[in-house]
């Protein structure tokens, strides 16, 4: 069985019915929990659990602490190309959007790299728009080995592959799948997909199995928030990432976060989901999921994710850029969305320790 | 004397202590000064050698042992190469094995510790492996070389103490090995209490680390371990399930008798 299958039975449920047989009473309940199920982690989602947001960040914070310590991981994504076969409505690289494009040569991968490494950072997240010929799986291993020279983990954020193609990968030095379903609504999601290999939901809801299977270490996940209603969202992100984390024991589950951010083209009926929403997800997450980690992008505002340390993240990027050669600026493409937060490394490297946190920049390497 | 030997290095101190999680490393050396620990264990997957990165090795006072673990390994085989690339690294020979294989509960794999076990301590290391309190996984062990083992006081991280006390002491009564109890211990009243049981020495990390203030914290299972060594070896009284007065009333009846 699959994801597919699985959550086949949890899309069927009416959650805003669900939350009006809610009571007080049950959120306290769940809060005095040792451990939650998918039920009391959809009511951690309800309107009814925003009256207890205070209790709950208090609980994710002891759990996080518990797990992680006072520390907070950090990476930074490297746009390698933005070629894309795809016409996604609420993303830059839409294969309609007229931008600047751009595949790097391994030189140019070698010195960005080279860059980035300048800064300490040891994790990397590379990513790639949707083409087979532009960017294929020959390609993406080209340029993870080249990474491996300069860092100790190295993560993917492309297209859906074949278990077969992610072991090739992983063969390539890659230990680290991410990839974001955008939307879990069937519907939704081909109403904002609107042409491309990206219109078959099931191959790419179910890529991550195949990442796992494939025996990455890690496979992040997440929906992107402001496409459709944010409570159900976040509950299908986190039973995605509850049915991971149970099938595939061996494997780190992270989830992510991101919220639709400014961008070239079409898409204009973003769900708005306001910072409080946003809290509240992230905390559901982290009491269904006490020790799998949480990743906060640039997408948010500096002030904000600042707010967020002792909440329950784990990961945050820093020195981002959305461009194609963005890190070493010269002759780069035009950027996949507007980033929030500009800080540098040594910036990011400094709030996390004025917060009382310590930024960790290798928890993995090559063995 | 009362003498703690460990791959041929007789320990001055009963505790060792973790250094993950720390809100910043630079806490650890008062933390080592103050709980007087000796033994000091890190994950390898955190160390970055010769980068110009500041680095919990540099924390560490030189004549600590260290003890560097096979954190993130998920099988025997995975441990085995951290713990070649350890003492590659000039981490030295000891190191504690650490195999999780379920990213949900982070129990050992006892199966997969045992094999690795067995590979590194025919290859000379110093081996602790950390496992689930089961004795005829300690049994393995003691066969395939171990030098200690670190059974669980309760899942890790949790402190919630000495859940598996049953099973511990199983342990520590049928292993000739020295039993350091590993993971769970949240209270100096939990350290105390595994070394009134005949744990050889405890490993505390999480309650230290996400105490308020590490380096007293630190200092008190500093304490908690000695008393609780000290009560071991002087004997705690028997126990009994009713009251039993210091000064019985029937004692006269002795003292008629010439």
């Amino acid at each position: 069985m699959s994801f597919y299958d699985y959550y086949s039975v949890y899309k069927e449920i009416d959650v805003y019915k669900f939350f009006n047989g809610l009571t007080d009473y049950d959120i306290q309940r769940i809060i005095g929990k040792n451990k939650i199920n998918e039920y009391d982690f959809l009511a951690l989602l309800s309107p009814r659990a925003d009256n207890f947001m205070e209790q709950i960040a208090q609980k994710a914070h002891k759990l996080s602490l518990q797990h992680f310590g006072k520390t907070i991981q950090l990476f930074t994504p490297m746009y390698v190309a933005n070629h894309c076969v795809n016409r996604c409505a609420y993303c830059s690289f839409n294969a309609e959007n007229k931008i600047t494009r751009k595949a790097m040569t391994m030189e140019e991968v070698d010195q960005e790299a080279r860059a980035i490494a300048a800064t300490g950072l040891k994790h990397i997240l590379f990513l790639t728009g949707e083409s087979r010929t532009k960017s294929s799986v020959a390609y993406i291993c080209e340029v993870a080995q080249v990474l491996k020279k300069y860092f100790d983990s190295i993560s993917i954020e492309i297209y859906p592959l074949t278990v077969e193609e992610y072991e090739q990968v992983a063969a390539a030095g890659v230990d680290g799948f991410c990839m974001y379903q955008e939307v879990y609504d069937e519907e939704v999601y081909d109403r904002v997909h609107l042409a491309g290999p990206k219109k078959d939901y099931r191959f790419r809801l179910e890529a991550p199995d195949r990442a796992c299977q494939a025996k990455m270490r890690s496979a992040s996940i997440g929906a992107l928030l402001g496409l459709h209603d944010w409570r159900s969202e976040a509950f299908a992100t986190g039973i995605h990432a509850y049915y991971l984390r149970n099938t595939y024991s061996d494997v780190e589950i992270a989830i992510g976060v991101p919220r639709i951010r400014p961008h070239v083209g079409v898409f204009d009926e973003v769900e708005f989901v306001s910072d409080k929403n946003l809290v509240q997800i992230l905390l559901a997450y982290r009491l269904l999921l006490p020790n799998s980690g949480i990743t906060v992008t640039t997408r948010e505002s500096r002030e904000f994710r600042d707010n967020l340390i002792p909440l329950g993240v784990t990961k945050m990027s820093a020195g981002v850029t959305t461009e194609v050669g963005g890190h070493t600026s010269s002759n780069s493409s035009d950027s996949q969305f507007e980033i929030a937060d500009s800080r540098s490394v040594s910036e990011m490297k400094q709030a996390i320790i004025n917060h009382g946190y310590q930024p960790v920049f290798k928890n993995w390497m090559a063995i | 004397m009362d003498k703690l030997i460990i791959g041929g290095i007789e320990l001055r101190s009963r505790l060792f202590v973790g250094t993950g999680k720390f809100s910043n490393d630079n806490v650890i050396p008062a933390v080592i000064e103050t709980s007087q620990a000796q033994v000091i264990t890190m994950a390898l997957r955190r160390v970055d050698i010769g980068s110009n990165q500041e680095n919990v090795m540099d924390y560490i006072p030189k004549d600590c042992i260290l003890l560097p673990n096979t954190s993130g390994a998920r099988n025997a085989e995975e441990a085995v190469r951290i713990a070649r690339l350890a003492k590659a690294m000039g981490c030295g020979n000891w190191v504690k094995i650490e195999v999780i294989s379920d990213n949900k509960y982070l129990l050992p794999d006892n199966q997969e510790t045992v094999k690795a076990t067995e590979i590194l301590a025919k290859e000379g290391f110093v081996v602790l492996p950390y496992i689930s309190p089961d004795l005829m996984t300690a049994k393995r062990l003691a066969d395939a070389g171990a030098a200690a083992v670190m059974p669980l006081g309760s899942p890790i991280g949790t402190n919630r103490g000495l859940r598996t006390k049953e099973l511990v002491q199983i342990i520590i009564d049928e292993i000739d090995l020295p039993v350091v109890v590993d993971a769970g211990i949240g209270k100096p009243s939990e350290a105390a209490e595994a070394m009134e049981m005949g744990a050889q020495a405890v490993l505390v990390n999480t309650a230290i680390a996400t105490s308020e203030d590490p380096v007293n914290m630190a200092q008190a299972f500093a304490l908690a371990v000695k008393a609780g060594r000290i009560a071991k070896i002087a004997k705690l009284g028997p126990e009994s399930r009713y009251a039993q007065a210091s000064s019985p009333l029937t004692g006269f009846l002795n003292r008629g008798v010439q």
